[in-house]
């Protein structure tokens, strides 16, 4: 069934999804936020980029991530003068690159629940007297929250089936930068089917479980508060 | 009566062409496909036949043929995947031959990182030391075998970083990511010089033979144009090409016979 490498690459790819949907969320939040109110005329080129992953084939992404962080990359050169060496092949790496591959499955689904509020509960808000602070933390945030935890599950389900990036920028290495997905691509590169079967079908049933409890949550908490509100 | 000699003209125009130029697809493992593309186009311009080529990793080619690939013929970047095909009765076992003789390189994108030794990896003088999946890719087993040989398998694991492929490998020192790298030499060889960097070609005493086997499909059995391309391969052109890339050629004369012993040898062990 599953070998000791297969755990191992189960659990660093645990470690990496919630480390990333952990970053993605305090990251995305207020650019979402930034994204759904301001007028600037930044917020159509910032919106573009923030989708760009959606449209680039992982391993293109992943072949400039190689570059950019590299030691002649700019990111590299950046790094290297924090005296923290090159980013590709280690576990930060993959954060990194993971961070900007499931961006837009955070950030757009934040923003949609924000701009759905209008701007009618932070002017109601206002009007109490409420700081522009308190009334995100009591009045923006709480109502954006089903939208929150999509962009957490989405976050995190994409980084766990991520494969593109993690090959080209992380070198394969058990316990650093080797996942699931590689792990899996791994055997079936080498012909290992049976083993390829039993990883893929316990991924498949992690994240279905992952998946359901979070929507089946959702779900419970969206029914108490229409009883609430009704 | 007009109509009818148009008719048949149309058919002129069709049937004779169709009947000489035949079009077939080859499976090529990608570390072959530059010198393959090359083969192609000489090829074509001989025989006005058309080659397709459709490249990807061994291991991904192997299942898609399995899985009923549209594919003429296999040019595998290992011997084993050819010899399975032949005992999962995928393959015709008399057209099997070794048609390339992979060749390992130490390399570097600095100029004079690697000396004519190979001693950088001795000195330990590097920080990243790039090698294909041994589990994966042949190159990476030959890596394997020749850091063994030189008693430093061990002492570099902890600097090693994998590739899935060997053009991934080539990826991660050409970007500078890994100073070092095990690659294959027809990756670097460009017009028979090298291209760049500094490199150190690995005696072949270091690690076995990276054979790369090749063999007709099922689909391609009856082609007159594939067993043309057959013959062709072992002739001086695709010779040169091949030299020109860094392979070095093997036509092992005892092919059918190699063909039999694997057939038997793997019939045992297929899923």
């Amino acid at each position: 069934m599953l070998s000791d490498t297969d755990w191992g690459a189960i659990w660093l790819t645990l470690r990496l999804a919630t480390t990333v949907t952990a970053l993605l969320l305090l990251l995305g939040t207020p650019l979402a936020l930034w994204l759904a109110n301001t007028r600037s005329a930044l917020r159509g080129p910032v919106s573009a980029l923030v989708a760009l992953p959606l449209v680039l084939p992982p391993t293109v992404l992943g072949f400039y991530l190689l570059i950019f962080m590299g030691p002649n990359g700019p990111m590299g050169q950046f790094t290297q003068a924090l005296g923290l060496g090159t980013l590709p092949f280690t576990f930060w790496g993959l954060v990194i690159a993971s961070l900007l591959y499931s961006l837009p499955f955070v950030v757009q689904p934040i923003q949609n629940a924000i701009e759905s509020q209008g701007p009618r509960p932070a002017e109601v808000a206002a009007t109490l007297r409420s700081s522009p602070w308190d009334t995100f933390w009591h009045v923006t945030l709480p109502l954006a929250k089903p939208g929150i935890l999509t962009a957490a599950v989405l976050g995190f389900a994409h980084t766990v089936g991520e494969f593109g990036v993690v090959l080209m920028i992380g070198g394969n290495i058990p316990g650093e930068t080797r996942v699931v997905s590689v792990q899996i691509y791994d055997h079936v590169e080498a012909l290992e089917y049976t083993q390829a079967h039993w990883l893929s079908a316990s991924m498949i049933v992690f994240s279905f479980a992952v998946l359901l409890s979070l929507y089946l949550l959702q779900q419970r908490k969206s029914a108490v508060g229409l009883r609430y509100g009704a | 009566m007009s109509a009818l000699a148009l008719v048949g003209g149309l058919f002129a125009l069709f049937i004779p062409t169709a009947a000489r130029a035949e079009e077939f697809t080859l499976a090529v493992a990608s570390n072959f496909t530059t010198p393959m593309q090359a083969i192609a186009a000489k090829f074509e311009a001989r025989t006005g036949h058309k080659v397709n080529l459709a490249s990807g990793s061994s291991g991904k080619l192997f299942a898609q043929i399995r899985h009923g690939a549209p594919f003429d013929a296999f040019f595998s970047a290992d011997q084993v995947k050819p010899s399975r095909l032949v005992a999962l009765e995928l393959a015709k076992g008399s057209t099997l031959f070794t048609y390339a003789n992979g060749t390992l390189v130490l390399w570097s994108s600095h100029a004079d990182l690697v000396d004519g030794q190979g001693s950088v990896l001795n000195t330990g003088r590097y920080k990243k030391l790039a090698i294909a999946n041994p589990r994966l890719a042949p190159y990476g087993i030959a890596a394997v075998e020749a850091l063994q040989s030189l008693g430093i398998e061990q002492s570099s694991r902890a600097r090693r970083v994998q590739g899935e492929n060997i053009s991934q490998t080539y990826q991660f020192v050409a970007t500078g990511n890994a100073d070092l790298g095990l690659v294959a030499l027809s990756q670097l060889m460009r017009n028979g010089r090298l291209s760049r960097g500094s490199a150190w070609i690995v005696p072949q005493s270091l690690y076995r033979p990276i054979r790369q086997d090749a063999v007709i499909l099922n689909r391609g059995v009856d082609s007159p144009a594939l067993a043309e391309f057959w013959a062709f391969f072992s002739g001086p052109e695709v010779q040169e090409i091949l030299a020109s890339f860094g392979y070095t050629a093997d036509f092992s004369p005892e092919k059918a016979e190699k063909a039999e012993k694997a057939e038997k040898a793997e019939k045992s062990h297929v899923e």
